[in-house]
């Protein structure tokens, strides 16, 4: 029987098709090749965000989310590696992606594999990966890869120079970054106590109070 | 089983035509409210601690000594006495006062507390919350149960030969419950102690307070203080009642849309299927509390917030006869039928003394004869 990873993936374009969808299914794509390579089996789940808009913004006001927002969450939390991409919206990642960031438990993605990337009209923004997202994933303890892989529109037209690698050069070496990462990662058969005290503690306290 | 009704003080604009009482309007309304609630047939009223607007009730104690001279039956309680950031002694003098006016119709929920700047505003770290909870009930529980007290803690002053008054009614402390929403430290304190354990319920899922119930029935067994069955457990709940369905929804709709906790998300539909807030005729709040025993076993304590949002003092006045009248009365009838014989109900002063008297009892028995 072989190994199954879990790759939970995050689109957060607004439109419907988007570019971020299509960068996010060439990643995953490209993951899924790549550990298949190694021997792995994997199941998918691709998280759209535009169909869980309203979910979202319900959870930040209510604090508990749906039944089919609970789930994506539970399958980003439960995941063996995350593949990520966000359109850049004024400098940095959508709202959307954030408020979605927002509602996940800032401890459920410790040790968690992400590989990120990002859309946007112009290649001037590519830098928002690294100075936006990768500060957010490294707040919550998650391990993101080296390569982020920005795509302009142009992006999906052009070729080779000598200055910078195509797209698809990007994708095969950050998807092979995220397999080499998640191809390793237990996290989706980890099984975790929501009751667990915290080490140490006494329900009568621990200072003289007896 | 107990039924009543609990409320968190908040001073709210009348959506519907943009009214807002004042602080005295609001202040008086709750005490009539309190008063009806006797008047009904309802056995508890609970009232909410907070230190900033829109909320009222800073002083629960007063408030409630007030409602105890006023009524004859009606156990009073907080929800919550804010353990964190009061000083345990004076909650220790507090309610044993209020206990000796009240004739022992007094217990109190200890609770933690959630509005960030109260903390530093009363010297205290949010972050510290648990461990505010944890040693300062510590210190409150042994106040009440001995006679000088020598303490020493992390929080507060250390005492010395330290005596409370007024000592506890009949020398047997209040009844206490532990409202938590999601910190297993809580229900583990509240088992340890073979304390209540209240969950709100309201605002979330009840799959995630059967989860966390479901834990402190568990640890209570684990303390020795009964079975998983004899813990005792109280649940919060919310209804909106008009003798049909449809009336129910359409007056309901505009406080629920505009309300604090949940407003402008999701809708009343999508809310009343999520959460244990019913909507509609009695029969319908019948229906979705008689089965809230399949999901959190037999329990003691059911309250129900019915003020809030804005809604006018006449129509919370109304909206308890329909409780007390229609309502509660078929409630004890469904949740007396195959209630489990060790099922205890909620303790109370009276109870407690009986116990205290029967455990004294037991112990001369056992002691050998003295001469």
């Amino acid at each position: 029987m072989s190994d199954v990873k879990k790759i939970a993936v995050i689109a957060a374009g607004l439109s419907q098709p988007s570019s971020t969808r299509l960068l996010a299914d060439r990643l995953t794509e490209a993951t899924i090749i790549d550990l298949r390579e190694r021997g792995i089996e994997t199941e998918v789940t691709v998280i759209e965000l535009r169909d869980l808009a309203h979910d979202v913004t319900n959870n930040l006001l209510t604090g508990f989310p749906s039944a089919k927002l609970d789930e994506a969450i539970a399958a980003v939390a439960g995941a063996d590696g995350l593949i990520a991409v966000t359109p850049i919206f004024t400098t940095s990642y959508s709202g959307l992606f954030k408020s979605f960031i927002d509602v996940l438990d800032p401890q459920s993605l410790t040790d968690l594999p992400v590989l990120l990337g990002a859309t946007g009209g112009t290649d001037r923004h590519s830098l928002a990966i690294d100075y936006a997202m990768r500060p957010l994933f490294s707040y919550l303890h998650a391990v993101a890869v080296p390569t982020g892989v920005y795509a302009a529109s142009a992006d999906w037209g052009s070729g080779s120079d000598r200055t910078s690698s195509t797209l698809p050069e990007r994708i095969s070496r950050a998807a092979g970054e995220l397999a080499a990462l998640a191809a390793v990662s237990q996290r989706s058969s980890r099984v975790t106590d929501p009751f667990a005290l915290p080490e140490g503690f006494s329900p009568v306290g621990s200072f003289g109070a007896q | 089983m107990q039924f009543g009704i609990f409320t968190v003080s908040d001073v709210t604009t009348d959506p519907t035509n943009g009214t807002t009482p004042t602080e005295g309007e609001r202040i008086k309304a709750i005490v009539t409210i309190a008063k009806k609630a006797e008047e009904v047939g309802l056995d508890v009223f609970a009232l909410g601690e907070h230190h900033n607007p829109p909320f009222f009730s800073s002083s629960p104690t007063t408030t409630l000594a007030y409602i105890a001279a006023q009524t004859e039956k009606l156990i009073l309680s907080t929800s919550t006495t804010l353990i964190t950031t009061n000083d345990p002694v004076k909650i220790a003098e507090d309610y044993a006062m209020l206990q000796h006016l009240s004739d022992g119709r007094a217990d109190l929920m200890m609770g933690r507390g959630n509005t960030g700047p109260v903390y530093p505003w009363f010297g205290k770290d949010i972050r510290e919350g648990i461990p505010l909870a944890i040693e300062n009930y510590s210190l409150l529980h042994k106040l009440w149960r001995e006679e000088f007290v020598n303490w020493e803690g992390k929080f507060r002053t250390p005492l010395q030969g330290f005596q409370s008054t007024p000592r506890p009614l009949d020398g047997v402390p209040p009844f206490v419950w532990h409202g938590s929403i999601r910190s297993p430290e809580i229900a583990e304190q509240a088992a340890f102690y073979g304390d209540g354990f209240f969950a709100n319920n309201i605002f979330w899922p009840k799959e995630h307070y059967m989860r966390l119930v479901g834990y402190y029935r568990q640890r209570f067994e684990h303390y020795g203080h009964g079975t998983a069955a004899q813990a005792i457990v109280g649940l919060g709940g919310q209804a909106f009642m008009r003798s049909n369905s449809q009336a129910a929804k359409a007056e309901f709709r505009p406080y629920f849309d505009n309300a604090p906790v949940y407003g402008h998300g999701p809708s009343m539909e999508d809310f009343t299927d999520q959460t244990p807030l019913a909507v509609g005729s009695p029969q319908e709040v019948i229906d979705k509390y008689a089965g809230m025993r399949e999901h959190f076993g037999d329990y003691q304590r059911q309250l129900f917030l019915m003020d809030h949002a804005g809604l006018p003092l006449k129509t919370v006045l109304e909206q308890l006869d329909i409780l007390g009248e229609e309502v509660v009365p078929v409630l004890r009838k469904e949740f007396a039928t195959n209630r489990p014989a060790e099922v205890p109900d909620a303790p109370t002063h009276a109870s407690l003394v009986a116990q205290r008297d029967a455990a004294l009892a037991a112990s001369a028995a056992d002691a050998p004869a003295t001469v």
